[in-house]
């Protein structure tokens, strides 16, 4: 009946579009079962092996960029690591130094007063040695100008006698318990 | 009754002998072409020939496209990759899911660039003809996909197995099932392929129809009528030629698109675990 419908509604207005020619349904199905053998073939297997190189180059290149990455750090840390013990060292070299300093100018300053030390008791020895020695002079030449003095006052010549001597000693005893 | 003959006898016509006294609105008659020639008792008509030719250039281009397979592609390539990416990604990956969907891209390709072409052929100059406003090309790759579909369904859960998947719903149970059966049937298997070429061909076949009217009716009105209405009105009716011409842009992507889609996620149905 169908066709029947089919039919009549041709015979009306010209061929019924709805009725598939047969030669187009198995040229059409033939030829594009073809076609799809083609390009399952040739097309298909090329583009995903390209897909999957692409994948694989940017996943390899992502992996390179991440050990490139990892390895900056490491770089960085050993970097860092090796400033602060150069920082530490140079702090340790600068408390030596200024232990050194502080010792050197400690020790520079002990013996320039030693040396002062030294030059003070040399000068004062020596003062008291000229003190000495002048004293021991002035004795002598007080005595001999007294011995002198009281010679030409007495006359006679007291000089190379023992008694003199002792007689000079004594005043000289005398007249240095007088100063004092 | 003048019409009828003048109908019938356009059915012969070629487009010089359109301009006659009266008009001819284009109808089915006018999908007939005379064949280029005729091979025994098979006539080679034009969408034949269309799609052989179609399918000969996108096999050669898409292989001079994909021949290199280089990691970074050349212009060729990049335009290979860019369909065939949408085919695969948008349409089939999504549709049939990422671990089942390869073996079926290339029919899905296939599907999408030979419908695509086929169809903008009947906008292309001198051409213009779509190949699917035959219902013949439209009915082979409705049948190629059902075939598809079910032979991938029965592959995955077995002839029993698979119409037990698409036509029991998971969680029905009882009487209902005796409604549900026939219908689930009567949806998956057979309107299925049914609807997908009736789609194609219906929307090709009256797009051309339309485009035919458009055009045919504004050679009429110009050339053939002498008030300035008419010759406006003809004006008027080349452009919405023109218009129609871009809205069919748009349709005949759209079919592809919806063809191959409709197929993948048919597919998908198919093989997928459950419902």
């Amino acid at each position: 009946m169908f066709q029947a419908i089919l039919a009549t509604a041709s015979d009306a207005h010209g061929p019924n579009p709805l009725i598939p020619h047969t030669v187009e349904i198995i040229l059409g199905g033939v030829f594009f079962l073809i076609f799809v053998a083609v390009i399952a073939k040739f097309v298909v297997p090329m583009f995903e092996k390209a897909y999957a190189e692409r994948v694989a180059a940017i996943e390899g290149g992502m992996e390179d960029a991440e050990a490139a990455q990892k390895e900056a750090q490491e770089a960085l840390a050993q970097y860092k690591a090796q400033l602060a013990e150069a920082r530490h060292e140079a702090a340790g070299i600068r408390e030596e130094a200024r232990e050194q300093g502080a010792a050197i100018v400690a020790e520079m300053r002990e013996q320039a007063q030693a040396e002062a030390d030294r030059i003070v008791a040399a000068a004062h020895a020596q003062i008291t040695a000229e003190h000495q020695q002048a004293l021991a002079q002035l004795k002598t030449e007080v005595g001999g100008m007294a011995t002198e003095l009281a010679g030409r006052i007495v006359g006679e010549s007291l000089a190379d006698s023992d008694a003199q001597r002792r007689a000079v000693d004594r005043f000289l005893t005398e007249l240095e318990g007088s100063a004092n | 009754m003048s019409t009828v003959t003048s109908i019938e006898s356009s059915s012969i016509s070629v487009l010089g002998s359109r301009i006659s006294a009266e008009f001819n609105p284009p109808g089915p008659a006018d999908f007939e072409l005379p064949p280029f020639v005729t091979l025994g008792s098979v006539d080679v008509t034009k969408p034949m020939l269309m799609f052989v030719v179609t399918g000969v250039v996108l096999a050669l281009f898409f292989w001079a496209a994909a021949r290199k397979a280089e990691v970074v592609p050349g212009r060729l390539q990049f335009a290979g990759e860019l369909v065939y990416g949408l085919v695969r990604n948008s349409i089939a990956r999504d549709s049939i899911g990422s671990e089942k969907f390869l073996p079926f891209v290339p029919l899905l390709f296939s599907l999408f660039t030979m419908i695509l072409v086929n169809n903008y052929i009947g906008l292309i100059p001198f051409l213009q003809f779509p190949t699917f406003s035959h219902f013949g090309f439209a009915v082979a790759l409705a049948i190629i996909a059902w075939v598809v579909y079910i032979g991938a369904g029965m592959k995955v859960h077995g002839v029993f197995g698979y119409f037990k998947h698409q036509c029991v719903p998971s969680g029905v149970t009882g009487l209902v099932l005796l409604l549900i059966i026939p219908l689930e049937f009567l949806s998956s298997i057979i309107v299925r392929p049914i609807t997908l070429c009736l789609r194609l061909f219906a929307n090709m076949f009256a797009g051309h129809l339309l485009l035919m009217l458009f055009a045919f009716g504004g050679q009429y009105l110009i050339f053939e009528a002498t008030s300035p209405i008419n010759v406006t009105a003809g004006v008027l009716s080349f452009l919405m030629f023109f218009m129609i011409s871009v809205l069919e842009l748009l349709v005949m992507f759209l079919q592809a698109y919806v063809f191959t889609l409709l197929t993948a996620m048919y597919i998908g149905e198919a093989v997928a675990e459950s419902h």
